[in-house]
């Protein structure tokens, strides 16, 4: 065991870190790779080299597109059948392995637990898929009965000239419900970013407000980028039901198809994973009118703190009291469960390389252990989750992103269905300073010289733990036992390690208590062999 | 109900597969190449396909399992993926340091017609591939075969390139070792060390994916079959080849490079597998059975005769590969077990003549289904029309079991919610107790769980 670092007076330059790591790469690697590896300067902007290509050869943590679409944003949702288009492969990777928790009553429809493929052979690569397709519609028809399809593409769908647009269309018109497909084939986009942006567009364009449901809640809100992982979902819907506020549909986390046909009818959308979901923030904002603003319901402060905004957007007395109530009955359980642990755990170290959010959610619930994050970054984010979305007019479009169809939003043209009384809302309160639709990124929370990294890879990893001996190291399921072979302990963010809820105040708590166990172990005290330490002994009762 | 939508009226399907009881090729293939010393596996395609094949080896093993991405983006797709691998394996030799890069392609790379024999060669012409060291290469098509399919083209892979003979033979056997743990790996050496065989375990995962915990990262582990034993195998006296859907196309390679007969062999699970395995084993070797293995028949056949009761008549539904079902149908009805329903997603009518062979006149009522739409969809609804007594499987056999309040032995590729695969063998007769106990423990569990509070035994 490495003796820890103290980093008590502020994080040391890493400027020579840096260095080693670009070392080792091939000149015009190293070149690449530099403009990703930045030193925070909160006092200024710095500028990250954050989605583009990840270098061939290099060991990513990245997925792909597909990974993106179907696994992230739609995996979650459970009345609708999601059938791959592909061979086999990408169907059984995606099957249950995100841990996307629902609640099903009894006698509604639950697709979660299955996987649909229509497991394509040579011949279908040879001679075209579509008709096996087609046939494999029906089949999850007649068998299924269900009232919603989507059918996603896999990387040789595109090439091969599949159509799974004009199949959706020919197939919904011959059996009467909602057939939908997304090109998401895995090599579409530089990572699965590019897979929830056609997530969204195919959501947005097929789903979203196909049921002018009336209202049914005096707050009516969405709540968008929220999966449910390990059951994060329940304990917002706890927490939302108990403030007596709607919660119309949430993307996509315990939620249904039929649930966002309606979610255009909110007063509000609230945004947790920014990246993964904030065009339908926009594209809904742009044709209904209803503003959105960025939340953060990882950690106890920051589920107050979005509760209260949430509140202070209606400005209604009654809410707002139950707000209170609320925050103020949860935060006396959160504070005793934290009195307790963060003794133990203050003055240790993280780092985080996980996803588009997480990365700096979760730094915020580390604060509140009293932990300090000496490096992050993210798998598959933009610039503008690192540096805030003030950076998006200045992100250079490449071809990359061009690929990925920016869909253009007219102002709906059903006046009743566009939400003037909350653009007169959101307008008002901008001018007393509450802020919408913006995001202001990972970097300015963080302290100076934390070192971040966008796309870090293994040898990047390697020589982060080298440096840094942190204490724990948040990532996903790849990483997870190289970094514990160093004798570091990792906790996967992407699965909770198969814990959780890590989101609202019950999860909060969770949290602290994951980190109680994993930062107060003595286990990592087993590793070295009790004779290792002793000096080796020439022996005279060896059998041989 | 977790599987709520499945009834037990089986419709027949052309197009649409259920809950697969396969995966694809390349996940096969980059667990065959962990089993080569100092290699990393490479695939050539989307960084999806790594990414998830390492997630899922990575789950199954809960141990680092590296492998590297041609990261495949829409141009590389339209244009050929031959930059990419080109550039890739400059920065895999000088960034990672392996011996040996294994590259497999991917549906992508194969629709596309990357040819990646030629675009290896390329790599060596232009300098990119270090003296001394080694790029293989296994084309494996995810829309072709299964998961075993890819296992079984990387072997050939690897055995295209190493084995060489010279004109002297060396006093050994090749074990070609079909897909199974890197216990089961471990077993057969020991094995073999009983047996008193010299010989090359090819491949050999163990202490590659079963690593000790030392407070050090090792990027390439100490296990795995070493380059100077690949190339010795073209000298070997004969190859034995277990598992007949994964090791036959390799046997067949060294036969035809380097002149080494071979003989297939199931894998030794069960009883009479195991009789087979270690009967041709001294066959070849020309050595003589030791006590030490007869006596661990003899525990086996001894725990059998003990808990016969236990056994007999039980109704079993099982999924999982062909190399691992035959040998195992064939002792669940040694062990007067009936076998009732068994499905492979993996295709190849060989399955269906093996199991003819095994089953013989036993359990007539047995339905037997591997290829297109044989999934665990069709097993479940099997279930509901007529119920079993014991289910095996992988993990996703667990919603099934819930559902159906079955006992339930976790078996085969992948096992994410279970830990022994990797420290217990199944294989030989010392893993043939493994299974036994496995089998008695759920059927016994379940017995003392569900039955009336008189009817609890205390002696079982």
């Amino acid at each position: 065991m490495v003796k820890k670092k103290d980093f008590s007076k502020g994080l040391p330059d890493p400027s020579k870190l840096m260095d080693e790591i670009l070392a080792k790469y091939p000149t015009k690697i190293a070149k690449k790779r530099q403009k990703a590896l930045v030193p925070n300067d909160p006092s200024e902007d710095q500028e990250i080299q954050a989605n583009v290509r990840t270098i061939p050869g290099i060991i990513t943590q990245r997925g792909c597109t597909y990974a993106g679409c179907k696994g992230v944003v739609l995996g979650p949702t459970r009345d609708i059948i999601n059938l791959v288009h592909g061979p086999i492969g990408c169907s059984f990777y995606a099957w249950l392995t995100r841990r996307n928790q629902t609640d099903a009553p009894e006698g509604e429809e639950n697709f979660i637990m299955y996987s649909f493929s229509t497991d394509m052979q040579d011949e279908n690569i040879v001679f075209g898929g579509e008709a096996k397709l087609k046939e494999a519609v029906r089949e999850a028809y007649q068998i299924f009965n269900p009232k919603a399809i989507g059918i996603f593409s896999t990387c040789p769908v595109g090439l091969i000239g599949d159509d799974v647009h004009s199949v959706s269309r020919e197939m919904k018109a011959e059996l009467g419900i909602n057939i939908f497909g997304f090109s998401c084939e895995g090599y579409r986009g530089v990572s699965q970013s590019a897979g929830h942006h056609i997530a969204n567009n195919g959501v947005f364009t097929n789903v979203v407000g196909l049921n002018d449901r009336p209202r049914t809640g005096k707050f009516q809100i969405n709540l968008l980028g929220e999966y449910n992982i390990g059951g994060d979902a329940f304990e917002l819907e706890r927490l939302f039901e108990e403030a007596g506020i709607e919660l119309l549909s949430t993307f996509s986390g315990n939620s249904t198809i039929k649930s966002m046909e309606y979610s255009h009818t909110a007063d509000l959308n609230l945004v947790m994973c920014h990246r993964s979901i904030n065009y339908i923030a926009e594209m809904m904002e742009e044709k209904y009118g209803i503003p959105w603003f960025k939340v953060s319901f990882i950690s106890a402060e920051g589920t107050a703190k979005a509760l209260r905004k949430t509140a202070e957007f209606f400005g209604d007395a009654e809410l707002t009291a139950k707000v209170e109530e609320i925050i103020a009955r949860e935060m006396v359980k959160v504070k005793e469960v934290a009195a307790r642990v963060k003794p133990k755990t203050e003055g240790k170290t993280a780092m985080m390389f996980v996803g588009g959010s997480r990365a700096h959610h979760y730094q915020d619930l580390f604060n509140e252990l009293g932990v300090t994050t000496v490096s992050a970054g993210y798998e598959f984010a933009h610039r503008d989750d690192y540096e805030g979305r003030k950076v998006i007019p200045n992100i250079k479009i490449d071809a990359d992103t061009r690929n990925i169809e920016d869909l253009t939003i007219e102002k709906t043209d059903r006046p009743e269905l566009w939400r003037e009384d909350m653009v007169a809302k959101k307008a008002e309160l901008e001018a007393k300073g509450f802020e919408f639709s913006d995001y202001l990124g990972m970097m300015p929370e963080m302290d100076k010289n934390a070192l971040v990294i966008d796309d870090v890879n293994h040898w990047e990893t390697e020589k982060l733990i080298e440096f840094y001996q942190p204490d724990i190291f948040c990532a996903g399921i790849k990483e997870k036992y190289v970094v514990q072979k160093l004798g570091v302990p990792l906790k996967q963010l992407h699965s909770y390690d198969y814990g959780g809820p890590y989101a609202g105040f019950e999860g909060a708590i969770n949290f602290y208590l994951e980190m109680e166990r994993m930062l107060g172990t003595n286990i990592w005290k087993l590793v070295d062999a009790p004779w290792k330490a002793e000096p080796e002994i020439v022996g005279s009762f060896a059998i041989n | 109900m977790l599987l709520r939508h499945t009834t037990d009226k089986v419709v027949e399907r052309k197009a649409l597969t259920v809950n697969p009881a396969k995966t694809c090729q390349p996940v096969g293939a980059m667990y065959a190449a962990l089993g080569v010393h100092g290699c990393l596996p490479h695939s050539h395609g989307s960084q999806g396909c790594c990414s998830y094949h390492r997630s899922a080896l990575t789950r199954h093993y809960k141990d680092p399992i590296m492998a590297s991405t041609s990261s495949f983006t829409e141009g590389s797709s339209v244009f050929g993926g031959q930059a990419n691998l080109l550039q890739g394996l400059n920065n895999i030799f000088k960034i990672y340091e392996p011996d040996i890069v294994a590259v497999h392609s991917t549906c992508l790379s194969e629709t596309i017609g990357d040819d990646l024999g030629q675009i290896v060669k390329k790599a060596f012409d232009d300098g990119k591939v270090p003296e001394g060291k080694h790029v293989i290469y296994a084309p494996t098509p995810s829309y072709v075969g299964s998961h075993v399919t890819g296992y079984a083209n990387m072997l050939e892979g690897i055995v295209k390139y190493f084995p060489e003979s010279t004109d002297n033979l060396i006093n050994q056997v090749n074990l070609l070792a079909g897909w199974v743990e890197p216990s089961d790996m471990r077993e057969l050496k020991r094995i073999m060390k009983e047996m008193k065989v010299a010989n090359v375990l090819l491949p050999d995962t163990s202490d590659v994916v079963d690593t000790p915990m030392t407070g050090k990262y090792e990027m390439y582990p100490k296990g795995g079959t070493t380059i100077p034993e690949m190339v010795s195998m073209g000298d070997s006296k004969h190859t034995l080849a277990i598992g007949s859907y994964a090791t036959t196309l390799a046997a067949k390679n060294i036969d035809n490079k380097c002149k080494v007969p071979y003989t297939v062999e199931d894998l030794p699970i069960g009883l009479k597998a195991t009789d087979r395995f270690i009967a041709t084993l001294a066959k070849i070797a020309g050595v003589t059975v030791p006590e030490s293995i007869s006596d661990e028949r003899g525990r086996l056949v001894d725990l059998i005769t003990d808990m016969h009761q236990y056994f007999y008549g039980k109704r079993v539904a099982l999924f999982g590969d062909p190399d691992q079902l035959v040998p195992l149908t064939e002792f669940l009805l040694d062990l007067d077990m009936k076998p009732v329903y068994v499905v492979s997603g993996t295709p190849g009518k060989e399955f269906q003549t093996k199991m003819k062979e095994v089953y013989g006149d036993r359990c007539p009522e047995a339905i037997v289904k591997n290829g297109p739409q044989a999934d665990i969809f069709y097993l479940h609804q099997l279930i509901k029309r007529e119920g079993v007594d014991l289910l095996i499987g992988n993990t996703y056999g667990k919603y099934i079991a819930r559902d159906e309040n079955l006992p339930f032995v976790r078996y085969g590729f992948p096992i994410v919610d279970r830990i022994g695969h990797s420290y217990f063998p199944s294989l030989g007769y010392t893993g043939g107790l493994r299974l036994l106990e496995k089998i008695l423990g759920a059927l016994m569990d379940h017995q003392d769980a569900t039955c009336s509070e008189i009817k609890l035994e205390l002696v079982m």
